[in-house]
This record gives C-alpha cells, structure tokens and sequence, in this order.
C-alpha cells in the first residue's frame, strides 16, 4: 500500500506551504457550485472549514450530534490559542513556535506540518479579531497575550477564561451567515454512523436522525471529518458527555488508517473525582499556572489544613524537579509528576487524590482584583462545583484524560488514506507528536478548516470534476445503510442485564490503569485480554430499555461499542512503542531519577493502523519521521 | 438523602405529557443535579422502563445544552448557575423537586425535558454574524480597541445560548438572547457597519419564531447563567429605533 506517503510538498521548509499553494488545483467558479461537500462536525474545524469552503462557493451539508452547531466541544475551552505574533516583543518567531511545538510533541510529529502550522497561526489571529472575538486588550487598545505551559514566550490570545467559546461563536456565525445565504445545510441532532465508499474513494455518509430514529443517506463529491477527540473512552475525562470515536472508527474500518491511537494527553490541571456518579471531570485552566504554584506536603500522610502547613513542609515538586520551567512545564511532565508523588501518597483532599494549586503568593504579590480579573470566572466555577473558596484555600486539583493526540492518520492535505475523505481538528493525528502544548489545538483546528482545507479540498476535487455525481440509490448505500440497521438492531436486542454506562465506566478504569499515565507490556497485554472480555459480555448481557426515536441510551451504545474495540487498539499501539516518549509512558523505558527514554533510532515514526476486519489482527504501517531542520535531542525542561 | 421528585414526561412533540412521581434514595450532596437524574435512569434501566430524556453535553456550564425548570425556576433555586452546575447541596433530605422542560411557544418538546431551540439559530442566522469571509482580514493588531470596550462586547458575548432567560420570562421573550448578540457587534468596530441591518433583520427573526416582547421584569438576568446584564437589552432597543429612522431617511 503506498498510502503512507505523506506528500511532502518540495522546498525548503519555509517555502513548503507556499509552493503546495501555488500549485494547487483549482474549480472554475461556476463549477463549484456543482459540487457537494459533507462535513461532519460543527466545531472549530467543522465550522470554520465549512464556512470558508461555502464563502468559495460550494454547497455543504454539515452535521453535529447537539441541538445546535454552536455546542460543539471546542465551545469548553478556556486558557487561549497560539500565535506566533510577537507582540510583545519577546523573542518569538514562526520557527520558534515551530520548534517549541516539534519539541513539545517530543520529535514525532513531521516538520512541515507543524512548521505550516505555526505559519498559519499569525492569520488565525487576524480572522477572529474580524469575526468579533474579543480577545483581551491592553489600555493602550492593542491585544493582550500570556505565556502557557512548555514555552518560554508569550504567545498565547484568549478571551477571559473562555477562549473557545468566542473562537466558536466567531466560527459558528460565519456559518450561520453561510446558511442564511443557502449555500449550507446543517444537520444538528443527527449522528453519523457510516461512511459510504464508491469505488474506493468517500462519497456518502449514513446519519441516523437523533429525533425520531430515521436513518439517512447523504451523498457528496467528499467527505470532511472534523469530529473531535475521543478521550471520553475513559468516561471520567474533561470532554463532553457525547464526545466519541464513533465517526473515525466507522471510517477506520471501511480502510481509514489511524495514527499515534495510545497518544493521550492528560492535563495536569482538572478538578478531582469526588464520588462514584461523578460524570464529569472539570478542568480548570492551565493559565492558571502563570499565577498558582502547585504543591503537596513534604511529609506523608499529612493531616493539617492546606494554611497550616508551613512554607518548609511544602513540596513545590515542579519548581524542585524543573526549575527552568516550574509550574509551567509541559503537560504530561506536569501530570507524570502529579500522579507520582499522589501514589507515592502524598495526594491531598478527601479522596488524597489530588495536589493543590495555590494562589495566596500571586494574590499577595499583586493584589486580588488583578487575580479576579484575569481568573475571575474559574474561581467562580471552582466554588460552584466544590463550595470552596480558592482566594482563600488553594484549590484542588488532578490529572485527567484531556487531548488525544492520535486519530485519523492524514497526509500533508489532511486527506485520510481514503481518497477524498478528510480529516481535521482534533480528529486527525497530525501536528501535536506524543503530547500537545497548551492553546495549540484550538489552533491547529482552526487552522486546518480556516487555512488549509480550504486549498487541499478543491486541489482534490479539481479532478472530482469530471466523475458522475453520486446518487443515494447507489447500491453502496443500501449495503452501508443495511449495515447500520442490522447494528442497531442487534444492540437492541441483546436484552441482557447491564447499563451502557456500566461497560463504559469499567473500559475507562481499566484503560486508565493500563493504558493512562503510564503504561506497562504486562498491564497493556493484560488490558487487551480484559477489554476482549469485556466487548464479550457487552454482546450478551447488555440493557437497553426505550425504543428506537429519541434513544439516548441507544446512542451511547453506539458509542460505547466503537469504544470497546478502539480501546483495544489504544494498548496495542502503546504495547508495540517500546520507548517512552510524550505522554506515552513506559515504565520500562526511563532513567534512574523517573524521566522519560526515547529511543529515536527504533521508534522515530508514526505508527498507522490497518483494520482487517471483526477479530481480526491490525496491521501496523509505519510512516518514518525524518528530521531536516530540528536535531532530535532529549526533551528537557530542568 | 432521599428524595421526591416530580419529573415531565412526554413521548413527543404531538402527544400531552404528565409529571410523574419517582422516589429517589442515596443522594449525595456533591453529586450534581444531572448525575442525581443519571442515577435514577439506572435505575429506570434496573426496572426495565424508558430513560428520562434530558439535554446536557458539556457539564460544565459552557455549551448552553442542559436546561431545566427546576421547582419553578430555570436551571433550578441558584442564580447565574446551569443545570448541570447545580450541585444536591443546594437541596434538603426528603425534599419534593419539580423537574419540567423549558417552556416556550418558540421552544418545542421532543421528548421529557428535551426541547427543539432551533429559533436561537434562525435568529442570528437572520444577522447575528460579522460579513467578514476568511481571508479578508487585515492585521489583527491595526484596529486598536480600547480594553472597556473588549471586556464590554465580551460580557455580551459570554452568552451560552441556553434559553434560560426565555424560559423564565412571562412573555417568552427573546429580548436578552437577541440583545446579547447585537450589542456584542455593535460595539466594536469590526461588526459596527452592519449594525442597523443586523438589528432590524434579527428582531424581525425574532418575533417570526414566536417569542414575545420584552416588558422589562428583569428576571431573565437572574437565571442567565453568564449573567448578562438587562441593561443590554436598553442598548439594543436604542439601536432598534435608531435602525428605523435611518431607513426612513
Ligand atoms: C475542557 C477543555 C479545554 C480545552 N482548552 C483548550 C485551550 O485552552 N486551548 C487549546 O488550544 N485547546 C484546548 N482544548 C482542546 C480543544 O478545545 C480541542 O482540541 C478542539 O476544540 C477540538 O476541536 P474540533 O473542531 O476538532 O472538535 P469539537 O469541537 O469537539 O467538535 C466535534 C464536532 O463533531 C461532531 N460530531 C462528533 N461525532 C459525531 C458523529 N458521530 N456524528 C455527527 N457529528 C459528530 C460534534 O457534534 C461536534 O460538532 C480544550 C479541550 C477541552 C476538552
Ligand atoms: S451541559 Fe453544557 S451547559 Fe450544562
């Protein structure tokens, strides 16, 4: 299979984005609107790809599981997005941003993606503030930037404590007006469930109504995947109750390969679990860490109040074990260390579960009202959820299943391995390595709809042109339509004893402690043996109550079961990686004092999975990374 | 702690719903309102009946897709709070909760408290956009806007578009969400020229959806979850009229 091949464009890395541009095909106006689009997804990168594509002139059907495109997930971020701007003077530059993300992703992720993505930041910016995102501003009118986490410049744009939300809004009216102009037909409330293949390439999708249960064919020149993370596999996550693989594993099996699957972010900074119904874990912003210092108690067991203690039995653990980053290194360091000194039991809280995040430093140094302004809606959160006061007791916090870095394998285009069908946002594999930098994927998603699907799309429907417009009576899709029905069916039928939830809460715990932090070959083959166990039982003793309308627990079947057989891929692709890079942990592979070993010379590529069918063994091929600009060195931030 | 509750259902649009009784045991005071209704719907499952149907995606506040009435009031007995941010800490053992779907003639039942608020989409697709296409951009830095002036448009757009405010509303009225978003645009400089088409096509929107006229009781921005201020809804009828004159001259 010559899929692999990433198409590269030629050039030296600074003129690659510029000379795919130049080159790339395009549809004479009036062709274009001929042709039909599908986009699944309304967020970050299913809004602004299907708003820019319309302001071309395509027709675009664009679909999302909420009741309206604008609660698409990307809507829950808080901390900011990045852009190499260099507003404040500071240092940065396109290249820095560049090596700061290749670094980040710990040398597996290809230069020319991320050196196109730091390139593309600039205009993100640009385009939002046009759209009416009010970012925050200096008295002098000019916009305000702070510094996250792995990263020594400031870099990062954000609007209060919700950065998503308005970089949404922004992306969701552009698609409103482009609805309000006939060009696009959105589909709220309707899940896809297959996608639709006609001579090899993507030409449809099946969609089952969410309202009143119909299952739907929907044809198009091409399909675009913009679908998300699917870190809700381990039910307790800071995603959205709906948020699922279900879209990408769908396309997985009908050939779509996947990348980096086990590459898993968990972010440092989430509330604890508190109780067994605990649905939810809620982040609370990294941007916090520009200001609170994390700590636990220097002796184990501790029993005093969190201000009892005094300042010389407090471990600062990140300021002692990365001192030229502090609170402020990169995530799955941050969380790594959090989880260490929490099993070594020194965790805090009722459950000891956590560490704490103080703020009583920054308050003193710079007064309360300056620390309201800049968090004031998180502190507020933070006492809505716990009933705690955090200008008065530092918060609590822990690690939690966040980002995944994996998805979709795409090339250079951000096409799948299936010919006209497409990737982006989160979705797709391509630019965060083995762990993303904070306020880089709200970028990379717009970026990908904004900037660059915009170019790759219609160089491949140039040569779409010529081929027939397909029909939904295509035999094509009353197979993948009988396939969905029969599906659904069977999960209704099983009549077995169990709650979907039940399957999906014991998946989450076991790929939690095998498959999370840190991963090991026994836990990983023990995994796979337990998630084979459990995908068993979940064919015979499930319980779905409802009929076949408006189901939510038939949804969640649905999920779940994709869950169940993409969980198992998630420990072969982390069993198969004997090194420890990013947020992929191997307790095998690390240095005396718990930091991680690469091993670039055996495992410097991105791994992409072959489905070959139910039961069947994935095949593992391997797209080399290779280096022309970045010496691969050890990542450090001491 | 135990509990009463008294919960909507409705198999559809076209059918009549009824509250029924449900006794719930072993509530604990951290767990949150849609987790307190999680667990009932197991045991709804244990029993082999059909789940209550409820709309929540984010549980954190931030998506606007969870929505109750809750003894009355929307998104339950806390102001400025969500649904799915309510926390049983705020009820007492052995307390009777009424639990109905937002109301609305604009906001349709499809099944239990799961409603159809797609007039908030038709609403600003009527004008609630900048016409800013990708690419048209300039320097994002060229147009300086003072910081009042950002934090200001922000506080309009922090809307979550949960219909809170039309929920609690006497009239059914629109004003709060609509407002939100006019004033947002309207103030900065970017979305300043379509102000007046903006605003007429949007409130001509509005009262096609069905939703009624603002009579100015405030108590939409009690149950706002962001809590957006009334005094937005001011501006926006200033800007309404301002509108009609200028398309008389
Ligand atoms: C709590 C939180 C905070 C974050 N904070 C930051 C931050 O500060 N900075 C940063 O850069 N990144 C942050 N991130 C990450 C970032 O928000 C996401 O990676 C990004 O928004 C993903 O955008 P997306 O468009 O790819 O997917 P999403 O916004 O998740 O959109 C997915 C879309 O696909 C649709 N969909 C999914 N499955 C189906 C299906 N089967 N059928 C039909 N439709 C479907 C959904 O309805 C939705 O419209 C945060 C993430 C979380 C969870
Ligand atoms: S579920 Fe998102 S706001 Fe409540």
């Amino acid at each position: 299979m010559n899929a692999l091949n990433a198409n590269i464009p030629e050039g030296a890395l600074e003129d690659k984005w510029s000379n795919f541009k130049e080159k790339a095909k395009l549809v004479n106006p009036a062709n274009r609107q001929k042709m039909e689009l599908i986009v699944v997804g309304t967020g970050l990168a299913g809004a602004s790809c299907t708003a820019s594509l319309a302001e071309q002139g395509y027709r675009i059907k664009s679909f999302c599981f909420q009741d309206s495109a604008r609660r698409a997930h990307s809507v829950a971020a808080q901390g900011g997005v990045n852009a190499a701007k260099n507003y404040k003077n500071d240092g940065d530059s396109v290249y820095r941003m560049f090596y700061d993300t290749i670094k980040g992703g710990d040398f597996r992720s290809r230069e020319a993606n991320v050196y196109r993505l730091a390139e593309c930041s600039l205009a993100l910016i640009d385009q939002s503030v046009a759209q009416g995102v009010p970012f925050a501003r200096e008295y002098g009118g000019y916009l305000n930037n702070r510094s996250f986490g792995g990263v020594q410049v400031s870099r990062t744009f954000y609007a209060r404590g919700q950065t998503g939300q308005q970089l949404l809004l922004g992306a969701y009216q552009a698609l409103m007006r482009q609805e309000s102009l006939g060009k696009v037909k959105t589909y709220t409330r309707h899940e896809m469930l297959d996608l639709v293949l006609i001579d090899g390439k993507a030409k449809g999708i099946i969609t089952r109504d969410l309202v009143t249960g119909e299952i739907e064919r929907h044809a198009a020149d091409a399909v675009v995947l913009a679908t998300g993370g699917y870190g809700k596999i381990y039910y307790l996550s800071t995603l959205a109750m709906g948020c699922n693989g279900s879209a990408i594993w769908r396309a997985h099996q009908k050939g779509a390969l996947m990348s980096g699957v086990s590459w898993i972010q968990f972010h440092p900074t989430s509330l604890p679990q508190s109780g067994e119904q605990q649905s939810k874990l809620t982040l609370m912003s990294e941007s916090l860490r520009n200001d609170g210092r994390i700590w636990v108690p220097l002796k184990e067991g501790e029993q005093r109040e969190a201000g009892l203690i005094p300042e010389e039995e407090r471990d600062y653990y990140l300021e002692r074990r990365y001192p030229a980053f502090g609170n402020l290194s990169p995530r799955d360091i941050s969380s790594r260390a959090a989880k260490e000194r929490i099993d070594a039991g020194f965790g805090v809280g009722p459950m000891k579960n956590a560490v704490y995040l103080d703020f009583s430093r920054a308050i003193k140094a710079q007064g309360k009202a300056k620390i309201k302004e800049k968090y004031s809606n998180l502190f507020t959160m933070y006492e809505k959820i716990t009933g705690i006061n955090a200008y008065e007791q530092p918060m609590l916090i822990s690690p939690a299943a966040h980002f995944t870095m994996g998805g979709l394998w795409v090339d250079y285009q951000l096409m799948t391995s299936i010919p006209g069908l497409f990737a982006l946002g989160e979705a797709n594999f391509s630019d965060h390595g083995a762990n993303r930098l904070g306020a880089n994927s709200l970028l990379q998603a717009c970026v990908d709809g904004y900037f660059i699907a915009p170019y790759t799309i219609p160089n491949y429907l140039a040569d779409e042109l010529k081929a027939e417009r397909v029909k939904t009576s295509h035999p094509a899709f009353d197979e993948a339509e009988a396939q969905v029905k029969a599906k659904l069916q069977q999960l209704m039928e099983i009549k077995g004893s169990l709650s979907v939830d039940y399957f999906h809460k014991t998946l989450g715990k076991l790929l939690y402690d095998k498959c999370g932090l840190s991963r090991s070959k026994e836990g990983l083959q023990q995994a796979i043996e337990e998630i084979k166990a459990l995908r068993n039982k979940f064919y015979t003793d499930l319980k779905l109550t409802g009929d076949e309308h408006l189901n939510s627990e038939l949804e969640k079947a649905g999920r779940v079961a994709d869950y169940l057989e993409l969980g198992e891929l998630m420990c072969l692709d982390a069993l198969q990686r004997e090194e420890s890079c990013g947020a992929h942990f191997r307790e095998e592979y690390q240095t005396a004092d718990g930091e991680a070993v690469r091993d670039d010379e055996h495992y410097a590529y991105v791994s992409a999975w072959e489905w070959k069918g139910e039961n069947e063994q994935h095949v593992l091929h391997k797209e080399p990374l290779t280096f022309e600009r970045v010496s691969l060195t050890v990542r450090s931030y001491k | 702690m135990k509990l009463n509750l008294k919960i909507w259902r409705q198999e559809n649009a076209s059918e009549k719903g009824r509250l029924v009784d449900y006794q719930l045991d072993g509530v604990t005071t951290h767990m949150s309102f849609l987790e307190m209704m999680d667990m009932l719907n197991q045991l709804l499952i244990e029993k082999g009946e059909r789940t209550i149907e409820f709309d929540h995606d984010c549980r954190e506040g931030i998506c606007g897709q969870c929505g109750m009435m809750i003894n009355g009031r929307a998104h339950g007995p806390l102001a400025n709070t969500t649904t799915c941010q309510l926390h049983m800490r705020s009820f007492k053992d052995g307390e009777t909760i009424y639990v109905e779907p937002f109301r609305s003639s604009a906001f349709t039942v499809l099944r239990d408290l799961k409603i159809d608020r797609g007039s908030f989409d038709r609403i600003i697709q009527a004008g609630g956009f900048i016409s800013a296409s990708t690419g048209q951009a300039p320097e994002a830095n060229s147009i300086p806007i003072a910081h009042e002036t950002a934090e200001a448009a922000f506080d309009a757009a922090a809307c979550i578009g949960c219909g809170a405010c039309v929920a609690t509303c006497k009239n059914s009225s629109a004003a709060l969400f609509t407002a939100a978003k006019v004033v947002h645009l309207a103030i900065l400089p970017q979305g300043k020229l379509e102000t007046a088409k903006r605003v007429d096509a949007m409130v001509q929107q509005m009262d096609a959806e069905g939703f009624g006229h603002c009579s100015n009781t405030e108590a939409c921005e009690v149950e706002c979850p962001q809590g957006i201020s009334v005094l937005h809804i001011a501006r926006f009828n200033y800007l309404y009229h301002e509108s009609r004159l200028l398309s008389k001259t």
